[in-house]
């Protein structure tokens, strides 16, 4: 029993203590929601505490206990320096989520706020799972409490939205089923460290052919997931009609959870695989950049525009992990982190005025900054921070990602750019138009942020600037861990691992994640 | 042939289950003139504890495994595993049934007794080791079914359902015979064994293409039972018209039973044909499967939507029996047990809320229901989640044991059908929970009365059950495994 188990049962712990309270204690719901969710953040704190002062480098808060023997299932957990950094971004953005739906969730509190920390249980478990079986079972279960949040409390098109963010999920996980079912019958194991092991010294799955289509099982339920164009047809639906604190923590965790896949398990498993075909998924995910962007300048619904930008930014982290350079992965790790916040903290900025007004047209809006300066200072960091600009998050992970690329393609970058140039329009216009100009009646009404308001935003905020200044804290311990999967598969070493399974091994054995580093810096 | 046919005590021991169920199967058909009025609830409350002490037997007898009367019958742990499965969903089934009968009025004896009967030939179903038993079992087990099937008889539905079921299952029936007077034709005998171990060692083709032909017929007649395309035409039909807890019963022993002897037939006696079946199997899985899924996805009345699920369920256990090793039918076993608690929860619900005269049995009627019934509906949940595939719940592990096996026999198209059925199924799922969390509530809500005591026990255990399955899978896994070696 490590602290990480405590990070991942607590939130079901608090799951099972809702479904016994009483439905007519709202408040207290509420306020037993908030604390334990609090608890589960203070306590994914001391995660940290390996990487304070060094790097492990290498898998820590391990627990590896039998959980069924035939066949041989392992509750497996640990994390490394990628994992930390998304638990700790679930546990805090969890808090958040049931402040941001304290007074905007009106009916069926308990179901609500049950299903919030049951979600929770499943996003951590997912970013933690060392047995593929576990990680698969983590997968599904955080689909059935967002399809509920989607499907009960969203808007309009609600059961349309739900339904087909269940289904497109689902018929990518079959896929991949089969892929792990595959690999245990040739492994007799689900351990991902066995499993590794055993595809780089082609034990199990030799040949070229197995290993490309395995790989496309993983991808395909991943790419679903992140979302990469053109599987991306769910996202707007299930962002603008969940409700506020769903629309976060889909776009802030759930969608993490593909690109997190990529990395984790597409990557490291199947180099030889993921590097034929990356020419292919850069193109998709140049695309999604650019078409993410551009539908987005267009939207007359806001959340919908946050959305088509969710398109757009997840589009980088996918470049950047299929650049296959240091600072391609630590720009994707580390833009998965900031999109996680900045985005996060748009839809609640978008919630927030949806409290005001009750509609999410930008139309409906104008001049919000006379009655209430301070939420529009907030809203104008948050978007300025989503735009890239410097000193704040994104500024550092688009960078890093871009300058990856360039190493490998000039023309990758160039192409990428134009996104950030796009974001900076339809972000300053959205601003421009909902924020700025002469108030209309209904607006000159809205009061300024309120202390639950400021509760929620000052977090997120200060971690903006965090993220975008004192890099040092995040970026280190991430490094070391993607140093650790890039080994095999680095593009700036010239291996002619194409076709040669074999020769991808000899480059796991020669690599030397040190000095790639030292090289990358 | 031995000399002696008197059976010995322990004969007695290893039919001790049958023996049981059709002594308190008789002994309610001569109570039920003799009570009346008020203390009509004896008739249950002596079936179950025939249920349980039929439990126990078949519990105890797989303490003295082996043959039985001349190597008609065989107690293993196969046998135990299906005997103990298709009385437990006996239970259940007189659980949901009592309400029901009352508001209905028609609560006498025998539709116990019919039960009863109807579980005892499921009984030597499960155990029979010999074509002729076999044929008996099915029989006693089939007609009961029949009747049970138009019990109330002043139903037009139900006479509907019956009377379809009767002439399609003769049909079914007669196949089935005719193969195996094939097999004693080409085989000379109809102990599952000696017809193995005669194909192993017969080498002229004549004879190969007579079994192939024996298998074909035995194929036809089996699949009708478990509602394998292309012969499932009947099941909508008459899951439709049964009474609900008849069709609770149905979809779940019958089936169970039905699969055990398609699994020890093709598993023992057909296991040196298997490459002459194994793609007409393979065939007939993937079409179940897609014959099921996709019709469920139009239909508006729930019992048929779940008559068109079971038609699916079946195809994912004819997948394990394409993949014909031990690890498949060690999956066929765990997905039926999985697969019982899941159906039987779900079909309970459904006799819960259907009213007198099965007002409400449409998908719509269940609006709101999570909202007036909470208990209720998260249970049900909890049944259609299984039902997908949702991993924490039996179904999950079930689906995921059957596509492993299929792996194994290198059976990668089918495995990946399959699972993508998988997600269509997960459409019409999704549907029901749709309507009960979604929608506000409808008259059909708002009257509902509370749970009666049968059926909330049946919902709990079958809960429970599907979810221990999910997370404790090895409770019972382990004991399929090392009772899957047929025929070895």
């Amino acid at each position: 029993m490590t602290l990480l188990d405590l990070v991942i049962f607590l939130p079901l712990a608090a799951f099972l203590l809702i479904l016994f309270l009483p439905k007519q204690h709202e408040e207290g719901i509420k306020r037993f929601s908030l604390i334990a969710s609090l608890a589960v953040f203070v306590a994914s704190l001391g995660l940290l505490g390996p990487y304070w002062f060094s790097n492990p480098g290498k898998y820590v808060f391990e627990t590896d206990l039998p959980w069924v023997a035939s066949p041989n299932i392992h509750y497996h957990v640990a994390i490394d320096g990628i994992s930390l950094w998304l638990v700790l971004l679930t546990t805090l953005l969890t808090p958040i989520c049931v402040l941001v739906s304290w007074k905007s969730v009106h009916d069926r509190i308990k179901e609500f706020f049950a299903f919030l920390l049951l979600l929770e249980f499943g996003l951590v478990g997912v970013f933690c799972a060392q047995d593929l079986f576990l990680f698969f079972v983590f997968w599904e279960v955080s689909l059935v409490p967002m399809y509920f949040l989607i499907g009960v409390w969203g808007h309009e098109r609600r059961i349309y939205a739900a339904v087909k963010f269940f289904l497109y999920t689902m018929a990518g996980s079959a896929l991949m089923l089969v892929g792990i079912i595959y690999l245990y019958n040739q492994a007799g194991t689900f351990d991902y460290a066995k499993i590794l092991a055993g595809l780089q010294n082609g034990s199990i799955a030799a040949s070229y052919n197995e290993q490309f289509w395995l790989f496309l099982a993983f991808f395909v339920a991943f790419a679903i997931k992140v979302p990469l164009f053109p599987l991306h047809t769910w996202l707007p639906d299930a962002h603008v009609e969940a409700p506020t604190a769903g629309s976060v923590m889909l776009a802030s965790v759930m969608l993490k959870m593909g690109t997190y896949g990529l990395l984790r398990f597409c990557v490291p498993m199947f180099p030889v695989a993921a590097r034929n075909c990356s020419g292919w998924i850069v193109a998709l995910a140049i695309i999604g950049i650019i078409y993410g962007a551009l539908v987005a300048l267009v939207q007359p619904n806001m959340k919908k525009l946050v959305a088509y930008s969710s398109v757009s930014h997840l589009g980088f982290v996918v470049l950047g992990i299929f650049s296959f350079t240091q600072q391609g992965f630590d720009g994707a790790v580390y833009q998965m982190l900031n999109h996680g916040i900045s985005t996060g903290a748009l839809f609640i900025m978008v919630g927030f005025l949806y409290e005001r007004r009750h509609s999410l047209e930008i139309d409906a809006y104008s001049g919000v900054a006379t009655p209430a300066p301070h939420l529009a200072t907030v809203f104008m960091i948050t978007m300025l921070a989503s735009i890239g600009l410097p000193v704040l998050n994104n500024f550092i992970g688009e960078f890093l990602v871009l300058q990856g690329t360039a190493l490998i393609n000039m023309w990758w970058t160039a192409f990428a750019a134009i996104g950030v140039i796009l974001s900076a329009c339809y972000m300053l216009w959205l601003y421009q138009r909902v924020c700025l100009g002469k108030p209309s009646s209904e607006v000159s009404a809205f009061k300024d942020l309120n202390l639950r308001e400021y509760a929620i935003s000052v977090p997120l905020i200060l971690l903006m600037v965090w993220m975008g200044t004192f890099t040092q804290s995040f970026i280190p311990s991430i490094s070391q861990s993607n140093a650790v999967i890039l080994g095999p598969v680095d593009a700036k070493r010239d291996v002619h691992v194409r076709n040669d399974v074999h020769g991808a091994l000899h480059a796991q054995q020669t690599a030397h994640p040190a000095k790639e580093i030292a090289d990358a810096r | 042939m031995p000399a002696n046919f008197a059976p010995t005590a322990i004969d007695y021991i290893r039919f001790l289950p049958e023996i049981l169920l059709i002594a308190i199967g008789t002994l309610l058909m001569v109570l039920e003139p003799l009570i009346g009025g008020n203390k009509r609830t004896t008739f249950s409350v002596l079936t179950l504890l025939g249920l349980v002490g039929a439990m126990a037997a078949a519990i105890f007898a797989n303490d003295h495994p082996g043959l039985s009367f001349s190597n008609m019958l065989v107690v293993d742990g196969f046998a135990t595993f299906f005997r103990v499965l298709v009385i437990g969903v006996g239970i259940f089934t007189v659980l949901s049934s009592a309400q029901y009968l009352r508001r209905e009025h028609a609560d006498s004896a025998e539709y116990y007794a019919l039960l009863l009967f109807s579980i005892s030939g499921q009984c030597v179903m499960s155990a029979a080791n010999e074509l002729i038993m076999i044929f008996i079992g099915i029989e006693i087990s089939s007609i009961a079914t029949y009747i049970l099937a138009g019990y109330l008889r002043d139903d037009k539905r139900n006479n509907e359902a019956a009377l379809k079921y009767f002439l399609l299952g003769s049909f079914a029936t007669a196949f089935l015979l005719y193969g195996i007077a094939w097999i004693y034709g080409s085989t000379g005998s109809t102990n599952l064994a000696e017809i193995r171990n005669a194909l192993t060692t017969g080498t002229g083709p004549h004879s190969l293409t007579l079994a192939g032909t024996a298998a074909a017929l035995m194929f036809v007649g089996f699949a009708f039972k478990v509602s394998a395309a292309p012969f499932q035409i009947w099941a909508p039909d008459v899951y439709q018209g049964a009474p609900a807890p008849v069709t609770l019963f149905m979809s779940a022993g019958p089936k169970a039973a039905a699969f055990a002897v398609f699994l020890r037939v093709f598993m023992t006696a057909f296991l040196p044909i298997t490459h002459r079946w194994e793609p007409f199997v393979w065939s007939s899985a993937l079409l179940t499967m897609v014959i099921g899924n996709f019709a469920a996805l139009l239909q508006t009345n729930i019992k048929r939507l779940l008559a068109y699920s079971s038609i699916a369920h079946a195809g994912y256990v004819m997948v394990a029996i394409a993949a014909h090793n031990q690890v498949g039918t060690a999956a066929a076993m765990f997905y039926l047990a999985a697969y019982a608690f899941m159906n039987i929860g779900a079909f309970a619900v459904i006799t819960h809320f259907s009213r007198k005269g099965e007002k409400y049995v449409n998908v719509e009627d269940l609006a709101g229901l999570g909202w007036k019934q909470p208990a209720t509906a998260a249970l049900f949940s909890i049944f259609l989640l299984s039902l997908i595939g949702v991993p924490l719940t039996g179904g999950f592990f079930g689906k995921f044991y059957i596509f492993k096996a299929a792996l194994d026999a290198n059976l990668i198209w089918l495995a990946i059908l399959g699972l993508l059925n998988g997600a269509v199924a997960a459409y019409y799922y999704l549907r029901i929970l749709v309507v009960m969390y979604m929608h506000e509530p409808g008259e059909s809500t708002v009257t509902l009365e509370p749970l009666s005591p049968g059926i909330r026990a049946t919902l709990w255990a079958a809960a429970l059950g599907t979810l221990i399955l999910g997370i404790f899978p090895s409770l019972l896994l382990n004991f399929a495994n090392s009772s899957s070696a047929l025929g070895k």
